[in-house]
């Protein structure tokens, strides 16, 4: 097989990977189960006290921040996944370049540090 | 009627060979941890673990199975059924996908396509959406908390990962997990094998702690911190859709193992060994799967031990250890195996 022609069974393993769940949870559910509906039972689990309020609130604008973060960096390790393939016909030259790159993205890095979004809950302390 | 001769008739049969395979060999390894996982941490703990149901409790997962098979699925009146019935089948889609392209022997792979390494760290990011999914569609606090953690670890966690990997690309020039395993075949003086261990011990340490924290294990298993969240994304399901997650969970188990053997132990090559079974035909393929399932093992034991010996660290600890630690380092290790390649 060429390469390709691999990615036949990348495409085929989405596909089985999408029916094989479906179809083990639809076995499942053909099979005799206790059922014993009661309106508790669907009740929102909440170590058992009656749900208190909505789950879908707005939440805590922490997370987000390493979202961002997370978008510059991962570009930045697309761009050097080329570099390392191809660094032998290129040589010194590239590898000064990539220190560069690097550079740049370590000072964005510092000055994320230092303006404090790598802490966690900062503007509860 | 189709002709056999038809390539690509040929190549969907040969890739459904491979799925399979694929599948199979995880269920067996995943049925299997479940059992060595529960024992292991019980001899840890100083207690005996499963040992009812068949000899040494072997036969424990098998009874797993058939109670999660017969249970009654509960679906939370107040959840969004759509979301809340497709995480779990998405959760098994994203762990079997990056189980594509890890071979556990030269050939025995089930794609071998050529941008190997690149493909696991893009789909293996995919899960985070599976238990975002979970955790919005249960509509329950303790999923949505721990879904919130679980997308911001492993956002944090995937860049050092995907950066430890750059020195080893550079190093041998391609990106397919076959390349990678074939050029750490030697040995010094027949017997010190020439794995990318030694050559980037930085990165393997990088590596290592970044893909336990992408497997969601102790001490970086915030998602399901069963103490503080009751267990996480996955505190409404019940019957198959939370076996699905536990499967995923184990799937990302195994492929993470199987990544540090492939990439830092030398996959299935072993020096001494490896040499005398070039040239045996058929047996060649047992010894190197052989092999590399032991290796595969010792790492994951290495996991239970962890789980068994530490604990769990703060979500604030975890996300500026990642930040301010694994980065700085994989940043470190990229330059430094740049600068050391180019002399």
């Amino acid at each position: 097989m060429s390469v390709g022609e691999q990615y036949i069974t990348i495409a085929l393993f989405v596909i089985v990977g999408a029916i094989f769940p479906v179809l083990t949870i639809f076995v499942a559910s053909l099979l005799r189960k206790p059922r014993t509906p009661e309106p508790q039972k669907y009740l929102t689990y909440e170590c058992s006290v009656l749900p208190f309020g909505p789950a879908w609130v707005q939440h805590n604008v922490e997370y987000y921040m390493y979202a961002l973060l997370f978008v510059i960096f991962d570009v930045e390790t697309v761009f050097l996944y080329p570099w390392a393939m191809t660094y032998r016909s290129f040589g010194l030259f590239a590898t000064v370049e990539v220190i560069i790159f690097i550079a740049v993205l370590a000072l964005g890095l510092a000055y994320a540090w230092k303006k404090g979004a790598l802490e966690w809950m900062r503007g509860w302390r | 009627m189709v002709s056999v001769e038809n390539p690509l008739i040929m190549n969907i049969i040969r890739g459904l060979i491979g799925v399979v395979a694929v599948i199979l060999f995880l269920s067996l390894n995943v049925l299997f941890l479940t059992w060595l996982e529960r024992k292991v941490i019980a001899r840890i703990h100083v207690r005996y673990g499963p040992n009812r149901a068949g000899p040494y409790g072997l036969l424990q997962p098998i009874a797993d199975m058939i109670k999660l098979l017969t249970k009654e699925d509960i679906v939370p009146e107040k959840a969004d059924k759509l979301v809340y019935n497709l995480a779990p089948m998405a959760a098994f889609l994203f762990a079997l996908m990056p189980a594509a392209a890890v071979g556990i022997g030269s050939g025995l792979i089930a794609a071998d396509i050529g941008v190997g390494v690149l493909y696991i760290a893009a789909v293996s990011s995919l899960s985070t959406l599976a238990i975002l999914m979970a955790a919005w569609g249960s509509n329950n606090k303790y999923s949505l908390l721990g879904g919130m953690r679980t997308a911001a670890q492993s956002l944090s966690y995937e860049i050092p990962l995907v950066l430890s990997m750059i020195g080893i690309v550079a190093i041998v020039g391609s990106l397919s997990t076959q390349d990678i395993v074939a050029a750490q075949s030697q040995a010094w003086f027949g017997i010190i094998p020439k794995w990318f261990i030694f050559y980037q011990p930085l990165a393997f340490i990088v590596f290592f702690a970044a893909v336990v924290a992408e497997m969601g294990r102790i001490p970086f298993d915030l998602p399901e911190s069963e103490s503080e969240l009751v267990a996480g994304f996955h505190t409404e399901y019940s019957g198959m859709k939370f076996a699905m997650f536990m499967f995923a969970e184990y799937i990302h188990f195994v492929v993470g193992s199987a990544l540090v053997v492939t990439l830092f132990l030398g996959g299935w090559h072993l020096p001494i060994i490896s040499p005398l079974v070039e040239n045996l035909g058929w047996i060649k393929y047992i010894v190197q799967a052989g092999i590399f399932v032991a290796k595969m093992y010792v790492i994951i034991f290495t996991l239970m031990w962890v789980r068994g010996t530490l604990t769990r660290t703060k979500v604030d600890h975890v996300l500026s250890f990642g930040w301010k630690g694994l980065l700085p380092l994989a940043l470190a290790n990229v330059v430094i195996t740049g600068v050391v390649l180019s002399i």
